[in-house]
């Protein structure tokens, strides 16, 4: 772009010095001169003013820069894969900051990225999730697919590094982010800071993750390009604190009240669903159908008495509970602070080291990898402390190993434009007898029992880019999701019917019985009657002889279904992961190989392809 | 009372309920659709109101009503299906199969009505058309078990003179059979059978000769009553007969029209009424006569006004003479006068009896005729064993009572067995009061009720029985009947004592029916609670028990006494 007095900051005269000096740059002038430039304004404002000023300024200066002159002081590419937006969130903000010291950032979710331009990246960072069994998140399995085929191509001049996200109490822990590590150093490519594999409380471990890939970034381009960049990675550190966003995030959760906190399941149901409505006033809170919201929350006061009790600990003896020392009473720390009803490997290694009992390192130790994933399910912190006669622990030494509580998240079942101001979620309670006692959700037991209207719960939002009604409202949408699968097609027609969209909409639902299982039952009705949702199909496998799940519906309905998709319907399916999300797949694919009259490969092209377009999004679990 | 100005000439525009009959193509309607939508345990009110020809309608459980609208879930929706069997009489096997499907299909207890007919409560949508095919398998029906239609025609079960009830049963299934409705939507709907491609016109002959396409424009009970027995109550019948005995042999009937219980609560241009005796007619002509009198009531019914339109208004507006006059012209022949007769009570004898046809009958008390096992008592299962070795039939008598009939002397002592292990009882450990009690269904399924009433009659008689036990009243016969609904489905307006309920715990009380059922009761108290009702009966059981002449009843003491004055015509009742 030429630059000229109307476009940019400068006069005409400077515009001609401008335009006359930069096209005879080479790169490693542009680079030196761009680092040059933006660490001097930094170095300015510093001086002059606040922290806060500092924040904004270098952004602005680094937009007039890309617009102006377009240096290229070195560009990064962000992928990631992202099923609940938490690595989605994490790459654009790393990008953000990354952008702040200087880089040029391209930013892409996997299945947005063209493979074929792996090839030309100087700079890779991955984030990504992982999921059920050690799967990639639904926007990652193709990327995923490819750089584990043949057809990966070797990248020796690439530098990288890999943000993992995961879940400790899962055996596969952080395993996409582990393919991805090991993959990219089989091809060539150079790491250049360590991987990091974060837990459900992702903060600490992501942010130290960027520092140190930010510091690398850096002495790589200094490097290359001396003194200046230098002086840009210099600069950047003041400028990390702009990433903070709004005021209520997971970090800073939002106490909100509690509105209305009902059963959806008649009586004599098996189950338990808890509608429960939460009042977003004073937090400036927004959401959009498909995200979810994440509650923090609180373990039932009668196990930590009883564990207290069984380690003949002081309830009120304080404890310190964070690198800041931050204390609290023993008994309001293992409530409100750490997770005390999953047991994951990691914890029992910590608990064997520490204690040094010889049964618990013999289960953690090699060869025993199936005795230790029977042990690890169905128990928590008082059967390990029982089991492994763990008494005599100072309680200070045993919460220095605990995780901390990690929020749950739960799909939206609200519409913000139809509930203004408030947040609706379905949450099924989680109860089970395991090893001899009553095992509770702690989440969805404590929302159960002890949550009422009027109380509060800290919670905040949890973006969702992979779960979103299509753009145009005219476009056909088919939904699935069985049990509380169907929470946030709620929002979905909410949010359709009061855009007044004109697009068809097909529901399918399921769960045990008609008569008391049928969640939402009136409201999907009225929205049958008034013409926001097309067509509902059901499901109720304890209803009749053989048991008939949304997969079968999906089938028996299948030419109708494959010509909505020919017409370009989106397709959603929320709920259980392990066999839903399966069946509901494989019928998928089934229907479409039926009715397009295609081989299963071409079927499955079929799949990836509507993948590709975002028109076929799960949301999990 | 100016009550025929008051309601719309006969050709003032016909009801909701008449276009939907018409539209409904012979009972069709949209049924064949909407019992498949799964999205609804309903079905939309205008199907509903067709499918009470079939035998059943939707209800809800009401207890559950509120509860379920706050937890966004449509109410319980349910169907009651009412299977009918002229005269009530079934054979074991048919008992067995209602045992079952109660079990497979409903909510696993029978209800024997106040018309000799079974009724399942709480079947779901998806499971009416196994329910009705299974029923129709054993060769029972429900259609035209409710609806606009001639309804289950009674027949006083009649232990003791077996032969005449062999007699009497035989013309009850006759006219039950001539009146039953002739589309085939009934088949088509749930016994799949086949679909008529036309079906308002084959070969020019209308598919419904007696109804036509609009059917009734109410329902219409006939009641068959064997003197000295009054158990059916017959002067409640739209159209009744009263059998005429004569040394031993059935000679004919006395025809009885106009009779009917059904009123609403505050309008005093609706109202119980007892039927009136016009006639005697040979067995032979108890078809023709039902025929015609159907036909009667089907041209000059009131279908403006369903308030207005069963038999017994259209008989008071025009005058009991016009309805003889027509019923003349249109049968060809005059009926004889009316024989002499004489009732001497409208409840049942309970225990054993042996019949003229040496065969033993058991009569059982069916506490508000509810077939169920509760706990300690097993009364289901007790007549599931005796349905299984039992060689004669069952008979549901008009008072929600069952006769285990036609035991030979060598099972009777099985029988005797089964009924002592199981607890069947003739009632006698009962205050004679709670043996001559009727409730309806009431709450939680029925729509219309406005008070408790099966699930509260026993609690109050809890309180009553000590009380005329003090008195010495405890084996004294008072027929006690209470209902949720002024509809009356329990005929409290017949009984000595009687409860119609007006809101939640509130009942309407009245006194002086009588105990042979030829007379209306009167309204004594209006909506009182419990500690009313009991506060106000204690003194008139203690003024009875202590002024009754002998074989004085409490329903013609309460008149003599001065509480209530005698009501012997319906246009008297609100008077």
């Amino acid at each position: 772009m030429e630059i000229q007095a109307t476009n940019s900051p400068f006069n005409q005269e400077q515009s001609d010095w401008l335009n006359r000096l930069l096209p005879t740059l080479s790169d490693y002038q542009r680079i030196w001169l761009s680092g040059y430039l933006s660490a001097a304004q930094s170095a300015a404002l510093v001086s002059a003013g606040s922290a806060l000023t500092i924040a904004e300024a270098p952004q602005a200066v680094g937009q007039a820069q890309a617009q102006a002159l377009a240096p290229v002081a070195k560009d990064v590419t962000i992928l990631f894969g992202s099923q609940t937006g938490n690595s989605d969130k994490l790459a654009k903000k790393m990008a953000k900051r990354l952008e702040g010291e200087g880089f040029e950032v391209t930013t892409a979710s996997m299945n947005n990225f063209k493979a074929n331009n792996l090839k030309k990246i100087s700079h890779l960072l991955i984030v990504v999730s992982t999921h059920g069994e050690g799967e990639p998140p639904d926007n990652a399995i193709s990327f995923h697919e490819f750089i584990h085929s043949k057809r990966a191509p070797q990248l020796e001049g690439m530098h990288y590094s890999i943000l993992a996200l995961g879940d400790t109490s899962y055996e596969f822990f952080c395993q996409t982010g582990k393919d991805f590590d090991k993959r990219l150093e089989e091809l060539g490519a150079t790491r250049i800071a360590d991987r990091a594999d974060c837990d459900v409380d992702f903060e600490e471990t992501a942010s130290e993750w960027m520092s140190q890939v930010s510091g690398a970034l850096a002495k790589l381009v200094q490097a290359q390009s001396g003194a200046a960049a230098q002086a840009a990675g210099g600069a950047s550190i003041q400028a990390a604190p702009a990433a903070l966003e709004s005021e209520y995030s997971r970090s800073n959760p939002f106490q909100a009240e509690v509105l209305e906190n009902l059963n959806l399941n008649g009586r004599g149901s098996d189950r338990e669903t808890r509608h429960v409505e939460i009042s977003l006033e004073g937090s400036d809170l927004t959401y959009e159908p498909g995200d979810s919201i994440g509650i923090v929350p609180e373990n039932d006061s009668r196990l930590v008495d009883e564990l207290i009790a069984y380690m003949g600990w002081q309830q009120n003896d304080n404890v310190i509970v964070n690198k800041n020392g931050e204390q609290h009473t023993l008994r309001n720390a293992l409530i409100s602070y750490y997770e005390i009803t999953v047991l994951t490997k990691p914890l029992l290694k910590q608990f064997a080291e520490t204690t040094s009992n010889a049964e618990l390192t013999e289960l953690v130790g090699e060869g025993q990898e199936q005795k230790l994933k029977s042990y690890l399910s169905g128990r928590d912190l008082i059967d390990l402390v029982k089991d492994y006669s763990l008494k005599g622990m100072s309680a200070q030494t045993f919460v220095s190993l605990l995780r901390k509580i990690p929020a749950r998240l739960y799909s939206i079942s609200s519409s913000l434009k139809a509930n203004p101001e408030e947040v609706h979620i379905t949450v099924r309670s989680v109860r089970y007898e395991a090893n001899g006692r009553e095992r509770n959700g702690v989440c969805s037991v404590q929302l159960a029992e002890r949550v009422a209207a009027g109380d509060k719960l800290p919670i905040f939002i949890q973006n969702n880019p992979n779960f979103k009604l299509p753009e145009s409202t005219d476009t056909p949408i088919i939904m699935i999701g069985p049990g509380t699968g169907v929470a946030p097609f709620r929002a979905f027609l909410g949010e359709r019917e009061e855009a007044g969209a004109e697009g068809k909409s097909w529901l399918f639902y399921g769960d045990q019985h008609f008569a008391t299982d049928f969640l939402y039952q009136v409201e999907w009705q009225r929205w049958l009657k008034d013409g926001v949702l097309t067509r509902m199909d059901v499901a109720f496998s304890r209803d009749t002889a053989e048991k008939v799940y949304v997969q079968h519906r999906m089938l028996e309905k299948g030419e109708e279904l494959y010509k909505w998709l020919q017409e370009g319907a989106h397709v959603y399916v929320c709920g259980d992961e392990k066999r839903m999300a399966h069946d509901v797949h494989a019928a998928l694919l089934e229907i479409i190989g039926r009715h397009g009259g295609l081989s299963a490969e071409q079927a499955a092209e079929y799949v990836a392809q509507m993948q590709q377009q975002k028109r076929y999004q799960r949301d999990v679990y | 009372m100016s009550k025929k100005e008051f309601y719309p000439p006969h050709d003032a525009p016909h009801s909701d309920v008449e276009h939907i009959k018409i539209r409904s193509n012979y009972l069709r309607g949209s049924l064949e659709e909407t019992l498949k939508d799964p999205i609804t345990g309903s079905i939309p009110e205008d199907d509903n109101r067709l499918m009470k020809h079939h035998g059943s309608y939707m209800q809800d459980d009401r207890d559950l009503r509120n509860e379920r609208a706050k937890q966004k879930l449509e109410p319980a929706y349910q169907f009651m299906l009412r299977v009918r069997a002229a005269g009530g009489v079934v054979t074991p096997e048919q008992w067995l199969m209602m045992d079952t499907v109660a079990h497979k299909y409903a909510n696993g207890t029978i209800r024997l009505t106040t018309r000799q007919s079974f009724q399942l409560h709480g079947v779901l949508k998806w499971n009416l058309k196994n329910t009705i095919r299974e029923v129709n398998d054993s060769l029972l029906s429900t259609l035209a078990a409710c609806g606009d239609v001639n309804r289950n025609v009674m027949c006083n079960p009649n232990p003791f003179q077996s032969d005449i009830h062999g007699e009497v049963y035989e013309w009850a299934s006759k006219i039950s059979t001539h009146l039953d409705p002739q589309t085939r939507a009934y088949h088509e709907i749930w016994l799949d059978g086949e679909k008529v491609v036309d079906s308002s016109l084959q070969d020019g002959v209308e598919q419904e000769p007696i109804y036509g396409k609009v059917y009734l424009p109410r329902k219409f009970k006939i009641g068959i009553a064997v003197p000295p027995s009054n158990d059916v109550d017959v002067f409640s019948q739209d159209l009744g007969y009263i059998a005429i005995i004569e040394n031993g042999k059935l000679k004919g009937f006395n025809i009885s029209v106009g009779g009917g219980m059904g009123m609403s609560h505050g309008d005093p241009k609706t109202y119980p009424q007892v039927s009136k005796v016009i006639g005697f007619c040979t067995p032979e002509q108890v078809i023709d006569v039902a025929e015609k009198t159907v036909t009667i009531q089907r041209d000059y019914g009131d279908r403006a006004v369903r308030k207005h339109a069963r038999f017994k208004y259209t008989i008071d507006d025009r005058g009991l003479d016009w309805f003889v006059n027509e019923l003349h012209d249109r049968l060809g022949w005059k009926l004889e006068e009316a024989r002499p007769f004489e009732f001497d009570s409208n409840g049942d004898r309970y225990g054993w009896v042996k019949g003229s046809n040496n065969k033993w009958h058991l009569t059982l008390f069916i506490q508000n005729g509810r077939v169920m096992d509760d706990g300690d008592s097993r009364l289901m299962t007790g007549l599931r064993e005796i349905a299984k070795i039992h060689t004669g039939d069952f008979r549901l008598t008009a008072n929600q009572n069952l006769v285990i009939a036609n035991v030979s002397t060598a099972n009777k002592k099985k029988i005797i067995a089964l009924a002592t292990e199981y607890g069947l009882t003739d009632g006698i450990q009962y205050s004679a009061l709670r043996r001559n009690s009727m409730a309806c269904v009431s709450l939680p399924t029925c729509g219309l009720a406005m008070a408790e009433s099966e699930r509260y009659l026993p609690t109050l008689m809890d309180k009553l029985d000590p009380m005329l036990e003090e008195l010495g009243l405890r084996d004294q016969e008072i027929v006690i009947r209470m209902t949720g609904c002024p509809n009356g489905c329990a005929r409290p307006m017949l009984a000595e004592l009687s409860f119609i309920g007006k809101a939640p715990g509130k009942y309407n009380m009245y006194l002086g029916g009588s105990f042979t059922g030829h007379r209306l009761n009167k309204l004594y108290k209006e909506n009182i609670g419990e500690a009313e009702i009991l506060e106000s009966l204690q003194p008139i059981f203690a003024k009875y028990a202590q002024e009754r002449k002998a074989n004085e009843h409490f329903g013609d003491f309460v008149i003599r006494a001065g509480y209530v004055p005698e009501v012997l015509d319906g246009q008297q009742f609100h008077a």
